[in-house]
């Protein structure tokens, strides 16, 4: 029986109760080696393993993961999808992954719910309201689409703001985006994983890499609590445990861990049809299909490796929403998680060759990982088959900040604490 | 997470700032390589377990130290 879904195959299960659905992919025991070993079984280290068969026809790949798919950052994100950036490298490779999650569902043939519901970013001040000017007429000439919003036109969109005399920050206008929105996140590591493995690409869980094999400088395999895997070529992808494990190959890398915290609300009838952000301080929101309220802010602030939060911040966040949106107030938080990332000082991700031969890095990506997933895979498959970057990730070299060639979009990177 | 201050004992975390990895050693005063400066300023052990690091309690004494914490488990131990 074929394994692909389609409403046919919705049709015939329905009217065959007793005739399981096939399991969405394999649990292959690890072969000893294999072309290609992704380190990280993350939605972009998934992604990586599918472009490298869909674009490259490099099938003999395995992707390690140390825990079960879906278990990291993947599923810890706040699901908002956009491209709306304005530095040159940045807008092209962003731009690039919205296009690509708008085929998503279609090419995966699983149903990763991509929503353009559209993203509002909102001004405090005039002179905000100017530089978003300024972002939106950059981001137009690179053809992504963008809209200026006066106060008048936010008021229609986000009737549920306070816009009062007493809003401590009062709102001026704001950007928005249409085709931005959000992506069922569980959904993207699940289609990559089951599109992956229907290219014959081993996805091996519960399965840690200790250490990689080296021979003259570059790198052979890997060591696993599975046992060796040589691989002709290594590529890591396990932000937020980056300098971990590159530490293993010998690497020291411009990246520091921290965590940053997630929120949802109790369930509420439809109330935020759009990804809602704020110019006043960093605070993002929108409505999961289930109706809770996802919403974040930034991270705590100080290097860690533990997927939970300090209740400051949690206290800082929620001020941030009901400064925004009074009503939330009366909501009940239903849960809070932490995920681990790699903030880098310039707040851009790496994708990129490194100093050891053969060994390849995805990682740095911040607060923007989720968004990037499908360019992630796409331009990192690229840099591994062809071993030189795409032109859409050249920008993101390991070396930019020796030759001065850094990424600050937003001034996000891990030096919150000294800003 | 509590941090004990040495000079007004333990306070929450949120009275403090974080200042960065204790253990990075600031190039000498007239260093020209560049490579040297990129490295103290750019690169991190950032370590998964124990890890010497600066705080400034600014919302209190205002004092600088240093302090051991455990990055994997946010235990806090001795002051170096």
């Amino acid at each position: 029986m074929s394994d692909r879904y389609s409403a046919l195959a919705l049709a015939r299960h329905a009217l065959q109760p007793d005739l399981p659905w096939p399991r969405a992919w394999r649990s292959p025991e690890p072969k000893t080696s294999y072309d290609v070993v992704i380190v990280g079984g993350g939605g972009h280290g998934l992604a990586t393993a599918y472009y490298l068969a869909e674009n490259h026809g490099i099938r003999n790949v395995a992707v390690i993961e140390r825990n079960y798919i879906g278990s990291g950052n993947v599923g810890r994100n706040t699901t908002i999808i956009r491209s709306n950036y304005m530095i040159g490298g940045n807008t092209a490779f962003f731009e690039h992954s919205l296009k690509l999650w708008e085929g998503l569902s279609h090419e995966l043939n699983f149903n990763c719910m991509v929503s353009h519901r559209g993203q509002i970013v909102l001004a405090v001040n005039p002179v905000q309201l100017d530089t978003f000017a300024r972002r939106g007429n950059i981001m137009r000439l690179n053809g992504i689409d963008a809209e200026l919003l006066d106060r008048g036109e936010v008021m229609k969109l986000l009737p549920y703001l306070d816009y009062s005399k007493e809003a401590r920050w009062p709102i001026c206008g704001g950007i928005l985006q249409r085709r931005a929105g959000t992506a069922r996140h569980d959904a993207v590591a699940w289609a990559y994983t089951r599109a992956a493995d229907r290219h014959g690409i081993d996805i091996i869980e519960n399965c840690e890499v200790t250490g990689f094999t080296m021979a003259e400088g570059r790198v052979t395999g890997v060591d696993t609590t599975r046992g060796r895997i040589n691989a002709g070529k290594v590529a890591i992808a396990v932000a937020g445990h980056t300098s971990h494990v590159a530490r293993l190959a010998g690497l020291r890398l411009p990246v520091e861990s921290h965590v940053l915290q997630a929120f949802v609300t109790e369930p509420v009838k439809p109330l935020v049809h759009h990804v809602v952000s704020w110019g006043a301080e960093l605070f993002y929101l929108s409505q999961s299909d289930k109706g809770g309220l996802v919403f974040g802010g930034h991270i705590d602030g100080f290097n860690t490796y533990t997927q939970r939060g300090q209740f400051g911040k949690i206290r800082e966040v929620a001020e941030c929403a009901v400064s925004l949106m009074p009503f939330i107030s009366r909501l009940r938080l239903l849960r809070h998680w932490g995920g681990i990332q790699d903030m880098t000082p310039d707040g851009s991700p790496f994708i990129c060759r490194t100093p050891v031969r053969n060994l390849y890095l995805n990682g740095g990506w911040c607060y923007q990982g989720f968004k990037a997933t499908p360019a992630s895979g796409w331009t990192f498959a690229h840099t591994i088959a062809h071993d030189e970057e795409h032109e859409l990730n050249r920008c993101y070299a390991l070396d930019r900040f020796e030759k001065g060639a850094e990424l600050d979009e937003f001034g996000l990177g891990n030096w919150t604490y000294k800003q | 997470m509590r941090i004990p201050c040495p000079w007004c004992g333990p306070r929450d975390y949120s009275e403090f700032r974080y200042g960065g990895d204790a253990a990075k050693q600031r190039p000498v005063h007239g260093e020209t390589d560049a490579k040297v400066w990129h490295d103290y300023y750019f690169l991190f052990d950032n370590p998964k377990g124990p890890h010497d690091e600066y705080w400034q309690h600014v919302l209190g004494c205002r004092q600088w130290f240093k302090l051991a914490r455990d990055t994997a488990t946010n235990e806090i131990g001795e002051v170096p």
